[in-house]
């Protein structure tokens, strides 16, 4: 099988007034289409920039970054984009959903940037609720609807366009133990049944237990891949 | 991302902060009322303007007598009377350019008929000066020129002095007295509105010049008149005609070279040109400082779109995230800032166009609300939205996505 991610000497310097702050060192890592890794470590271990270029959304200092055999290290921001959008699913600790639009709208956004047909948007997006089980829920705001309910809105808003890979920064960070359970059941379906690449940001040991794999930032550097 | 999903994007945000968007549309409303109230009162005015030059007449000189010196004090103009009638009459048979020449004799004085009176304006001329001012008779005829040779005691009368003393009456053939004397009103004039000066030119009667001079007014020589009016053959025979007035008049007063006339001609159209050129002086003037608030208001969606895209940094990073790119985000913010500008700009003409209808119904102008104006103002108001959304909306496409999702 061909790694979906394959980076190489990966590094990021910030520029922090005049000290230069290095956020990743050097990590190589290849994570195969069809794995759960769980990402772990301290804050400030580098872990956090890393997803962030994995995600496209920052891009490395030095080092390469093939993503699905292409590389994206270089690409103009505007392809950075259209790779976010298309190959990529995001799922964040405070959800970043829109306050102000329905859930439905909020999982039909990515849509709006892919030239997608208005008929076509309702539709997918209802059944990309209907995939996380919010098919009643899709007219109510983020505000009306519970911590679990909004982060499976997000899921849904990351599975609109079929992605190949899931990024996930902390996504129980902000759910109790009960919607922790039922949303990790609801990644492992999506990697064993949909064959998704899950790539999982976490803190917590039960969390990551789900995760096939378990990879340690400590200092920039990856200090255990297991 | 098609226009129309971004356009309800764009209503939907600002509807979040409805009080705000109204405050800073408020800048354009008032902008583009301003713009189009200041040209529609130019316009009018000018209109105006123009209507009461045609009311005149085209091509008209004015020829009054000169300032008197009588050892070395000058006592302006008309102060020593030296035009006559028949200074009148030589002008249109030698003077070419001129088409017709009038003299007139104006003087105010008190007319009575039956129980009611009235003062007004009573002018001696002759049938030439219908013809300068294009002035028909309502009813009745003109005197002609034998009333004039004869000093018979017949009146034209203007349509004020009509309803001020005949009321509903039917003034043909009436006995009207003027200074005690009976004159025969043969004629009412047809209504000619207000002077340039803002005199009611239909309260005013007319009689034969020479019935004015021997009759009721008295001459200080015969056959003296205050003023001749003359009308040139074309507008461009007006400078001939001019030089040939003053060339025939000199002569006519045995004027040697080197001294100075005893008359003046004024270009009566010119001065009204001048009118009309100040008046629109004047509306562009208004204009520029009417769209000077509309700069300002400008300024207000500048300053409200910085705001917002600082507010909403956090959802910017999230639409970069899931794929929006630069450009999507820069057409967002843009077209929120024309939204605001045409609804603005769209209120602004309503309300200017109801402003204009006020003023000018209180000035007594008629509405001169151009379609150009309005169609102007929107687009400049459009254009106001783009030159000033353009900053803001760049400022947020630049923002790099991972800063705008870390951003609280």
């Amino acid at each position: 099988m061909s790694p979906l991610i394959e980076v190489e000497n990966l590094v990021k310097i910030y520029r922090m007034g005049n000290v230069d702050f290095h956020a990743v060192r050097g990590v190589s890592l290849a994570i195969d289409e069809g794995e759960f890794v769980a990402v772990m470590g301290a804050s400030g271990s580098g872990k956090s920039t890393f997803m962030n270029i994995i995600g496209c959304l920052d891009k490395p200092t030095a080092g390469n970054y093939l993503l699905d055999g292409q590389e994206v290290a270089s690409l103009s921001k505007d392809k950075l984009a259209g790779i976010r959008n298309k190959k990529i699913g995001f799922v964040f600790q405070s959800f970043n959903l829109l306050q102000r639009m329905s859930a439905l709208q909020n999982v039909e956004l990515p849509l709006l940037y892919n030239g997608s047909p208005v008929k076509d948007r309702k539709i997918r997006a209802l059944a990309a609720l209907k995939s996380v089980g919010l098919e009643d829920r899709a007219y109510h705001r983020p505000s009306q609807l519970s911590g679990g309910q909004q982060q499976r809105v997000a899921i849904a808003r990351a599975l609109i366009n079929n992605p190949a890979l899931i990024l996930a920064d902390e996504p129980t960070g902000n759910l109790d133990s009960q919607a922790s359970a039922e949303l990790m059941t609801l990644f492992t379906k999506l990697n064993k049944e949909n064959g998704i690449t899950i790539v999982m940001v976490t803190h917590e040991s039960d969390i990551a237990a789900y995760a096939d794999r378990h990879v340690y930032f400590k200092d920039g550097k990856v200090v255990k891949d297991e | 991302m098609n226009t129309l999903s971004t356009v309800k994007i764009a209503v939907n945000a600002l509807s979040i902060n409805k009080m705000r968007s109204g405050l800073t549309m408020l800048g354009i409303i008032i902008g583009v009322a301003a713009v189009i109230a200041m040209i529609s009162v130019g316009s009018g005015a000018r209109e105006q303007i123009s209507k009461q030059i045609e009311s005149i007449g085209s091509n008209l000189l004015m020829i009054l007598p000169g300032a008197a010196t009588s050892g070395g004090l000058r006592m302006g103009f008309g102060s020593t009377p030296t035009l006559t009638s028949d200074d009148a009459k030589a002008i249109a048979q030698e003077v070419p350019d001129a088409a017709y020449a009038a003299p007139l004799l104006p003087g105010t004085a008190q007319v009575v008929y039956g129980n009611q009176n009235w003062s007004t304006v009573i002018t001696g001329t002759t049938p030439s000066f219908f013809d300068i001012r294009d002035w028909p008779v309502e009813s009745g005829a003109i005197f002609t020129q034998r009333d004039v040779d004869g000093a018979t005691k017949v009146a034209l009368v203007g349509k004020t002095v009509v309803e001020n003393l005949f009321g509903d009456e039917d003034p043909l053939g009436k006995i009207i007295r003027i200074k005690k004397i009976p004159f025969k009103v043969i004629g009412v004039l047809s209504r000619k509105g207000q002077s340039p000066i803002g005199q009611d030119q239909d309260d005013s009667i007319y009689i034969p010049v020479t019935t004015a001079q021997k009759k009721l007014f008295g001459t200080a020589f015969p056959g003296m008149v205050r003023i001749i009016i003359v009308k040139a053959v074309s507008p461009t025979a007006l400078k001939d005609a001019e030089k040939n007035i003053a060339a025939l008049l000199r002569q006519r007063h045995h004027i040697p070279t080197g001294r100075e006339d005893d008359f003046t001609v004024r270009n009566l159209t010119e001065m009204m040109a001048a009118a009309e050129e100040s008046a629109k002086i004047m509306s562009i003037l208004l204009g520029s400082i009417a769209s000077v608030s509309l700069i300002v208001g400008g300024i207000g969606i500048m300053n409200i779109m910085l705001v917002s895209v600082t507010e909403r940094t956090r959802e910017i990073g999230i639409r970069m995230a899931v794929g929006a790119r630069g450009g999507d985000i820069l057409m967002q913010f843009l077209i929120e800032a024309v939204v605001l500008a045409v609804i603005g700009g769209s209120i602004g003409i309503i309300l200017g166009v109801i402003g204009s209808w006020f003023i000018s119904h209180f000035a007594g102008w008629g509405i001169a609300i151009s379609p150009m104006a309005i169609l102007l103002s929107f687009g400049f108001s459009a254009a106001v939205g783009v030159f000033f959304g353009f900053y803001p909306a760049r400022k947020a496409s630049l923002l790099a996505p991972v800063e705008c999702l870390r951003y609280e």
